[in-house]
């Protein structure tokens, strides 16, 4: 018991299958455990999506493939029978996943149907031995735990926290036939958001307002830098609550908790709630007409300034700096 | 319909961390204790649930420290109906919770399971999904919307910027996420009227858990900032910076 499981979602975007972009960094960290631990890196993936080529080039050796209509859609039975079949073929010291909505759901699910021990969110994992142990944030990122797994494990990675390193080799791929279990859970409709944007928490670059930007009109500042550069956007609670933007946007405890490279805070204040979404952003640019704003404290660049006049001088030297 | 809400006493999201002594969990002295927020929501769902449809019962269930007594009697005050506190002092990871939750469940019947998507002190949002696993039951995380017919409940979620509207077969366990409701206050009334309800302690059935917590730090702390003068030039010094020194551009 010293190989490895990645379990791979695929794009839930009703334009059809794809690997989402964690699974890079999924197979990256499963590469290195399973070099740890002496053991082979085995990754399944379900329905209609064929990417032996990317999994190779992160390091797969071997992709179980199980296909059928039951599969397309992410549902949590077939999902977990998919990975339960997976694992009863492959006997891993640990199984790896994605940290998303499905990804945690999925883990958690898994992890009680089959008594593994579960690590949920981690930001890294590794081994001490031939345990697998993984760091975690508690408290919404006010401190980071070492856990570590007494029984074989489940853990779940916090997409943009490992990045993705090349390691090729020729993953050969297997269909492993799984039958579908009666669907307790039905999928009746997908309503497409109005907008699309990247999702937040794999965005490399977001752009995040608060209330400091005054009102869902000048949001159209905030959208600006974020296009300017190439980045997603984001909103605090109060932002939210005030109906300028949806709940989808809302960064911090009770949002989405983020880890960019680059996270711009423009009018916002920094509460503790706010920081608990983005303190673990890689750089973080403050821009705030306060100079005592608690942003500034966590910020690596901070822009004592209105936003007014901040946000159009800054998308604009971005317009032609990365043009140029 | 008989709605079962699992709830969780967790430090005040507003707390400052510090280090326990044994370094591995945080230092308590002083720190204020609430419901986790999102199962704050799930409480008020159930209560609206149950009064829509004019019958049923809402009962609340912790697995937690004696003083989470506390927590329970807030959701009591809401308006729920009765509590069951599985007391145990010790810290539990998320296998150990939900083996103890559904231990103190025991054959209770029931029509639908409610929990918080998370709890805001381990952020593991793993008890709703591992529970509906040992109670072999299906189950939905992080839905926003919920409204239940015969044998079945409609809910709502959001994966990847798109709502999935999704029908599940009842009894099953749905984790909140905000939207679902919004808390109300207790009023005196509903404080007043929670002092009566039933509140059952049981020892808690504490399994070995698989997990360990090895160490407990801080964050490692972020360098000091750099200034940026709000000019065009300090636009381009900031954006050189960030390519060159920083590499994120
Ligand atoms: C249980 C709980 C959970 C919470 N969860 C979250 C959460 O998930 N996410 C979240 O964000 N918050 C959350 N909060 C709320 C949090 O406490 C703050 O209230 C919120 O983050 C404030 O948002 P803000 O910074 O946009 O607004 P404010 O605090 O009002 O700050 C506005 C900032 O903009 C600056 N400003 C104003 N005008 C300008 C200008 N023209 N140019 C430049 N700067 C300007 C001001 O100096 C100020 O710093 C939560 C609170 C609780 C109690």
């Amino acid at each position: 018991m010293a190989d490895i499981l990645i379990y791979l979602e695929t794009a839930q975007s009703s334009d059809g299958a794809a690997l989402k972009k964690p699974a890079a960094e999924v197979a990256t960290a499963g590469r290195a455990l399973a070099d740890a631990l002496g053991g082979r890196l085995v990754a399944v993936i379900t329905g209609s999506v064929a990417p032996e080529g990317v999994l190779g080039r992160h390091g797969v050796d071997e992709v179980l493939h199980v296909e059928g209509d039951a599969f397309g859609r992410h549902l949590l039975d077939a999902q977990a029978a998919a990975l339960e079949a997976a694992m009863a073929d492959v006997e891993p010291a640990s199984v790896l996943l994605a940290a998303t909505v499905l990804g945690k759901e999925l883990s958690a699910f898994v992890a009680g149907r089959t008594g593994r021990a579960l690590i949920s969110d981690a930001t890294s994992v590794g081994a001490d031995g031939t345990q697998v142990v993984a760091s975690k944030p508690k408290y919404a990122g006010k401190a980071m735990a070492q856990i570590a797994a007494t029984r074989p494990s489940i853990v779940s990675l916090r997409p943009n926290a490992v990045p993705a390193a090349e390691n090729p080799r020729e993953a050969a791929t297997r269909t492993l036939a799984v039958e579908a279990p009666a669907a307790r859970v039905r999928l009746r409709e997908v309503v497409p958001s109005a907008e699309t944007q990247l999702e937040l928490t794999e965005a490399d670059i977001i752009v995040s307002g608060g209330r400091g930007i005054g009102g869902p009109d000048a949001w159209d500042e905030i959208l600006g830098l974020a296009s300017a550069l190439g980045a997603a956007h984001g909103a605090s609670r109060a932002v939210v609550d005030a109906g300028w933007r949806p709940h989808a946007e809302q960064v911090g405890q009770t949002g989405k908790t983020v880890s960019p490279k680059l996270y711009v805070a423009c009018g916002i204040s920094g509460a503790i709630q706010h920081l608990a979404g983005m303190s673990s952003s890689k750089v973080i640019v403050a821009v705030n007409k306060d100079p005592e704003a608690p942003i500034f404290k966590v910020a690596d660049y901070g822009i004592v300034g209105d936003v007014h006049d901040v946000l159009p001088m800054l998308s604009e030297a971005a317009g032609s700096f990365l043009a140029g | 319909m008989k709605i079962i809400v699992c709830i969780k006493r967790v430090v005040d999201t507003e707390t400052r961390v510090k280090i326990g002594a044994d370094g591995k969990s945080i230092d308590l002295g002083g720190v204020q204790f609430i419901t986790a927020p999102y199962d704050e929501m799930a409480v008020e769902k159930a209560i609206q649930l149950r009064d829509e449809a004019g019958e049923g019962s809402v009962t609340v269930v912790t697995v937690g420290p004696a003083a989470a007594t506390k927590e329970l009697r807030t959701a009591l005050a809401m308006g729920a109906d009765e509590a069951l506190h599985a007391v145990t002092e010790e810290h539990l990871g998320p296998n150990a919770t939900a083996a103890a939750l559904q231990a103190a469940l025991g054959d209770r019947a029931f029509d639908l399971i409610l929990c918080g998507k998370q709890a805001t002190d381990e952020d593991d949002a793993a008890v709703g999904p591992l529970l509906a696993a040992g109670l072999g039951l299906p189950c939905v995380a992080f839905v926003h919307s919920l409204t239940v017919a015969a044998g079945h409940a409609i809910v709502e979620r959001e994966i990847d910027g798109e709502t999935e509207i999704l029908e599940v077969d009842l009894p099953a366990v749905l984790t909140a996420q905000k939207g679902l409701a919004e808390p109300r206050y207790p009023g005196l009334k509903g404080i007043m009227a929670a002092k009566k309800k039933p509140l059952e302690s049981v020892p808690a059935e504490v399994t070995d858990g698989p997990t360990e917590v090895r160490a407990l730090e801080l964050p490692p702390a972020r360098s000091a900032m750099v200034t940026i003068e709000p000019t065009p030039a300090g636009m381009q010094t900031l954006l050189t910076a960030l390519r060159q020194e920083k590499k994120v551009l």
